[in-house]
């Protein structure tokens, strides 16, 4: 028997699968049995109405999609009749996903979801912070560090953070977070990115530019996860591209406790459990009792950072 | 690597597992036939699992194309469940050939898979009540609308099917549909017979003689307006099928959203979860 269970902040999942906000929801029971999940993850929700942004919201591009979709929200009250009901049906522990355009706000929000049956808030902070231009919270370390100590003030939940990929300060971000009591990172959201499309020369997207997902994505995504991996002590979260059970093994050698699948599901409704059965006969083709063990397993010989001077200067 | 653990794990024990099995399945299909009906259009037939074959008409299914040499779609495409036999196991599509995807599936030869993931959506409901019903369509309409005609004839619920097309040799579905009983009228572009005022004398005709106590349509917004008048004046109910442009096909995106007006409010429903059958007055053309 392999021994598929890890622990990432504050919870230990019966495996390290599981789904990346806003590629999930309950329709996907009708391709696979939900109680083989790691955990669930939510849709991102806020506490306004909103009706997301305007079509078309998805292009496809070579080894990937981009998309615009935003956050359409049916609000807080919503959440609290359908969604957390349905959820509490199953054995996975609940993630819940929230955003908000000020740290103030966030935290508001971390506290009125600090509730029975909500088993960890995931804060995705690459979205807009209307009190500094617009600039997600999460491309600075300072905002990354104000809006995760309002959310640490707010609820006693195990508080995910997640990151964005766009920012160039990626280790100083996830320092801020750790710093400011995050109990895990994820990482990461998706890659800013654009598409136009050659017969209108008009952009593909409604919103012009989209965030790009899918494949196309992963070695930067895993590079990233192998960065943050080595700068902080909590656990990380990592997703970007995985389709694959050997996508699912690379990340966590890189670092990652554990993977969120989101894009590879629109392609293969049942790539989460496919994974999940994958994991299996990995660990036990390599003679691993626990997948545990695959966590920063990495192996580095000798070279070391220095030699990527000439790629990125030192910071 | 590990964090401290501020809240222990949640409580499972207490959950009863109730038993599970799949309802939606994304499975390799043996192609049985892909075969060209016209200059646009090619019905492709797969074998596959009962799941698959339990589809009902209107229901759709996202299709893996094949990777050709210039072009390699990353999503499935949706299409319309043209007609299915559970009995033997099988599905068929009858696609137009638009683009990456729908070139792809072209090249599929007898004994070749293609993966399909389905049945997805709410199809049709057909009141087995009803005596006479209109079935209008334009386009890759017709293939969505196609599996109704064996359906009604089930019911013993007599079609009387209006086409629509650019040019004659263009239109499809019209042997099907006379096979299973119904009457098919056909009205094109280049006959001039197309436009919505003919189709309003057609339809008014049906009407004053008893033949339309329900319309399904699908595939021409224009067509939609004309029968959402009619269906006011005359208190006739409809179901419309509706496309939009789709990335998972079951709910998790939110790409697929339209508009719909019920009761006088607008909502966004997703096309691929709530329809792509939807009441015919709250679609918006
Ligand atoms: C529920 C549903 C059922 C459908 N059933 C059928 C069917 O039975 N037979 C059939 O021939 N077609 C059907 N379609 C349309 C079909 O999905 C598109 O023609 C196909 O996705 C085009 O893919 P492509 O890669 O060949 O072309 P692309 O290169 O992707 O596009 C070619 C052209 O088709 C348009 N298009 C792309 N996707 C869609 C879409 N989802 N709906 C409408 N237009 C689109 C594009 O805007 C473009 O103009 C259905 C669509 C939906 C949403
Ligand atoms: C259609 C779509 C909607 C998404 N919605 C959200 C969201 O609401 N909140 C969020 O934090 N991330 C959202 N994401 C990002 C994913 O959770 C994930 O971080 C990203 O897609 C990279 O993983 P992937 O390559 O496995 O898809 C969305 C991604 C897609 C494709
Ligand atoms: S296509 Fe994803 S929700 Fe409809």
């Amino acid at each position: 028997m392999i021994d598929l269970s890890v622990r990432v902040g504050g919870l230990t999942l019966a495996n390290p699968v599981m789904p990346a906000s806003g590629t999930f929801a309950e329709g996907l029971d009708k391709v696979m049995d939900f109680n083989r999940l790691g955990a669930f993850v939510t849709k991102t929700i806020t506490r306004e109405l909103r009706a997301g942004n305007p079509l078309p919201r998805v292009v496809e591009r070579a080894g990937g999609l981009i998309n615009s979709i935003g956050i359409p929200s049916k609000g807080v009250p919503y959440f609290l009749e359908h969604t957390l009901p349905y959820y509490a049906g199953h054995k996975p522990p609940l993630v819940v996903s929230i955003s908000a355009p000020t740290a103030e706000d966030f935290g508001h929000l971390a506290s009125e979801m600090t509730l029975p049956g909500v088993a960890a808030i995931e804060a995705n902070i690459s979205c807009p912070n209307i009190e500094e231009d617009g600039k997600a919270f999460a491309m600075r370390a300072s905002s990354t560090e104000t809006v995760v100590r309002h959310l640490r003030a707010a609820t006693s939940l195990p508080l995910w953070v997640k990151l964005t990929p766009n920012t160039g300060d990626l280790p100083e971000v996830a320092r801020a977070a750790e710093l400011a009591g995050a109990d895990a990172l994820v990482v990461a959201n998706t890659i800013l990115a654009m598409a136009i499309d050659l017969d209108t020369f008009k952009p593909c997207l409604g919103n012009i530019m989209g965030g790009l997902s899918g494949p196309a994505i992963k070695p930067i995504v895993l590079r990233q996860v192998y960065q943050c991996a080595r700068t902080v002590k909590i656990p990380v979260i990592g997703c970007g591209g995985i389709s694959t059970t050997e996508d699912a093994v690379e990340y966590m050698l890189a670092g990652a406790s554990a993977v969120q699948v989101g894009t590879a599901t629109f392609v293969q409704p049942a790539a989460m459990t496919t994974i999940i059965d994958g994991l299996v006969k990995f660990c036990e083709r390599k003679d691993i009792t626990r997948v545990a063990d695959l966590i920063g397993a990495v192996v580095n010989e000798e070279s070391d950072e220095p030699e990527l001077s000439w790629l990125a200067p030192p910071t | 690597m590990q964090g401290q653990a501020p809240i222990p794990a949640v409580e499972t024990d207490s959950v009863i597992a109730k038993p599970w099995s799949p309802s939606v399945v994304g499975e390799d299909a043996l192609v049985l036939s892909n075969d060209s009906v016209n200059l646009e259009y090619r019905h492709l037939v797969v074998r596959c699992s009962a799941v698959s074959a339990s589809a009902v008409p209107g229901q759709f299914f996202q299709l893996l194309c094949p990777h050709t040499e210039g072009a390699q779609p990353f999503l499935r495409r949706p299409m319309s469940l043209y007609g299915v036999n559970p009995v033997r196991r099988e599905v068929e599509f009858l696609y137009k050939v638009a683009g990456a995807g729908t070139r792809g599936l072209a090249t599929l030869r007898p004994g070749n898979t293609i993966d399909i993931m389905g049945p997805l959506g709410v199809g049709f409901t057909l009141d087995p009540k009803l005596r006479h019903i209109v079935a209008i369509g334009r386009g890759a309409g017709l293939a969505t609308l196609a599996p109704l005609a064996q359906a009604a004839k089930a019911n013993g619920t007599k079609v009387t099917a209006i086409f629509s097309a650019r040019r004659p040799e263009l239109m499809v579905s019209v042997d099907l549909f006379k096979g299973h009983g119904a009457e098919v009228i056909t009205v094109t572009d280049s006959e001039s017979t197309s436009g919505p005022s003919n189709i309003e004398r057609l339809l008014r005709g049906l009407i004053a003689a008893g033949r339309c106590e329900a319309f399904f349509t699908c595939g021409s917004s224009r067509l939609l307006r004309v029968q959402q008048r009619l269906a006011r004046e005359f208190n006739i109910p409809g179901q419309v099928a509706m496309e939009q442009q789709m990335a998972c096909g079951i709910g998790l995106c939110f790409c697929c959203v339209r508009d719909f007006n019920v009761g006088g409010e607008i909502v966004h429903r997703r096309v691929c979860w709530d329809g792509p059958v939807f009441d015919m007055m709250e679609a918006l053309p």
